[in-house]
């Protein structure tokens, strides 16, 4: 079931320029995994060794920060958008 | 001349020049502007501060500009105001208040962050700035960013108080409202500054921006005669001026111009939107986004990207933090404006209420000396109040009316006069249509 990721610039050039892909997934885990597989640079960059979200990385699940929902658990269904953001807020 | 050397990452240390960045390309953390302060200390003194204007930018040397085209010159150096009655009633001794509610041109400390973020964004050559908003960054840079000829885009949360909506459109700003909370709000800002390269100011000239609120601290200091606050409170939202509080005073004390030592950081939010003050008491350090729901709007930020630094900063400052319920935060607006005559808005409340707890706590001693920063004014947040307002009397222009609503009161309506039966604190109640009593004023004893 493909889930629509979007990366932000900063990550770029990781990806070779690209914007977003279509990944297929279960989970919000999944679709990491299949991000970092795709894309190796990313490895490291979003999660740290054990699996843990990066502190300066947001990762929404269509609106909703996955903190607030299951983490890299979150299910994640067909047509689900997937949006990385690096952290920075103001007020 | 400037003191300026580059962008520093705060987690991993990597370093990049001068340029429109919002953060580090390696693990994303937050920048911080660095100085050359080996060659500050020798061009710079306290002297040639105190004989500058009086506005934040006395400190140029030390906020991250090239140049000399300053946008907002008459932003900052707001009162320093020794509060004897809220110190009475708080039962400290010695208690200050930095009082940005009267900050120039839109009461509040966004004016300076705007003020250097504009600054900036004119040296990079941008045409359009905006920011991601709770309100009060949206009225400064509504007002700033049109007086100096910027296009101007505003993006706020749709249910934002009506004060600070209409304290943005006044200006002539295109102003976008979002359904969504803050913290969506700040996402989509994200993915704009992104996208059209404009100068967001809490996004890519963040760094930049934030030094502006250096320039409370500096302030503070100067104010109390070039010393360092023992205690200071203010309140959180994404953490950021308590970090640069902190930066500041840290900067002071390399020029030496205060004395070496530790001034104690004490944090506040709201009950309903705590994740910094959460991670401090909890000790973990971890900051976990809530779901913000206060009336303090202008702290709701659930998801604050400073959180992680201001936690810190509070902890290795051996501070604390407390939050306060909407009760609690109209009570803290109440007594700072029956004690002090000041009008703060919500966040106000919340530093005023936090800082009752962390007294009665015995985090903050009462014999040492506290400052309060109070960051916005009440007159944008007058929603918040109103259910709890003060009720008053509706009379007939007659003096007899004003008299008889008077008369419970220990005001001396009249002056006593010799030989009358009325003391100085009773009104006589006449009869309708009687001519009132004749009590000249060259009479009064």
């Amino acid at each position: 079931m493909p889930v629509q990721v979007r990366i932000p610039s900063v990550l770029r050039r990781q990806t070779g320029g690209d914007e977003s892909v279509q990944l297929e997934g279960r989970t919000l885990g999944d679709v990491l995994d299949g991000l970092e597989t795709r894309y190796e640079g990313l490895r490291g960059k979003l999660r740290g060794p054990r699996g843990e979200l990066r502190r300066f990385v947001n990762i929404y699940v269509n609106d909703n920060d996955v903190r607030l929902l299951a983490g890299s658990t979150t299910p994640v269904s067909d047509g689900d958008e997937v949006t990385i953001i690096p952290a920075v807020a103001g007020g | 001349m400037s003191y300026v050397k580059g962008l520093k990452c705060r987690e991993c240390g990597t370093e990049f020049p001068i340029e429109p960045r919002a953060i580090c390309d390696e693990c994303f953390g937050p920048l911080e502007v660095t100085y050359d302060y080996d060659s500050l200390r020798r061009a710079l003194d306290t002297g040639t501060i105190a004989s500058r204007a009086r506005s934040m930018w006395r400190y140029r040397e030390l906020l991250p500009i090239d140049g000399s085209d300053i946008l907002g010159r008459e932003v900052g150096f707001t009162p320093l105001v020794r509060a004897t009655r809220l110190a009475e009633r708080l039962g400290l001794d010695e208690l200050y208040l930095k009082n940005d509610a009267v900050n120039f041109p839109t009461l509040s400390f966004k004016d300076r962050v705007v003020s250097v973020a504009l600054t900036k964004a004119r040296e990079f050559g941008m045409t359009t700035v905006g920011c991601a908003s709770t309100g009060n960054l949206a009225n400064a840079v509504a007002a700033q960013g049109v007086r100096h000829g910027f296009d101007t885009c505003v993006l706020v949360p749709h249910d934002l108080e009506a004060a600070k909506i209409l304290g943005t459109t006044v200006y002539g700003a295109r102003l976008i409202a979002v359904r969504g909370d803050y913290d969506q709000v700040n996402r989509l800002c994200s993915q704009i500054a992104d996208r059209y390269g404009w100068g967001i100011v809490n996004v890519n000239l963040r760094a930049f921006y934030g030094e502006g609120s250096k320039t409370v601290g500096y302030e503070i200091a100067e104010q109390l005669g070039w010393r360092r606050p023992a205690h200071l409170v203010c309140c959180m939202a994404g953490g950021s001026l308590l970090t640069k509080l902190g930066k500041a005073l840290e900067e002071l004390t390399r020029l030496g111009w205060i004395e070496e030592g530790r001034t104690r950081l004490y944090g506040a939010q709201a009950a309903g939107c705590n994740p910094i003050t959460t991670a401090v008491k909890d000790g973990s350090g971890e900051v976990r986004p809530v779901k913000a729901r206060t009336i303090a709007r202008s702290l709701a930020i659930g998801n604050p990207a400073d959180g992680y630094d201001a936690a810190r900063a509070i902890r290795d400052s051996d501070g604390w933090a407390e939050d306060a319920t909407d009760d609690q935060i109209v009570e803290g607006i109440r007594l700072l404006a029956e004690t002090e005559g000041i009008f703060a808005e919500t966040a106000g409340g919340v530093t005023v209420a936090a800082a009752r707890k962390l007294i009665d706590q015995g985090r903050i001693p009462r014999h040492e000396p506290v400052v309060l920063v109070i960051t916005g004014n009440g007159l944008k947040t007058t929603d918040a109040l109103v259910a709890t307002a003060a009720t008053y009397p509706v009379i007939e222009p007659r003096l007899e009316a004003f008299e008889s609503c008077v008369s419970d009161r220990a005001v001396p309506a009249a002056a006593p006069v010799a030989g009358d039966a009325l003391s100085s604190t009773t009104v006589s109640h006449h009869h309708p249509g009687a001519p009132p009593p004749r009590r000249p004023f060259h009479r009064a004893g």
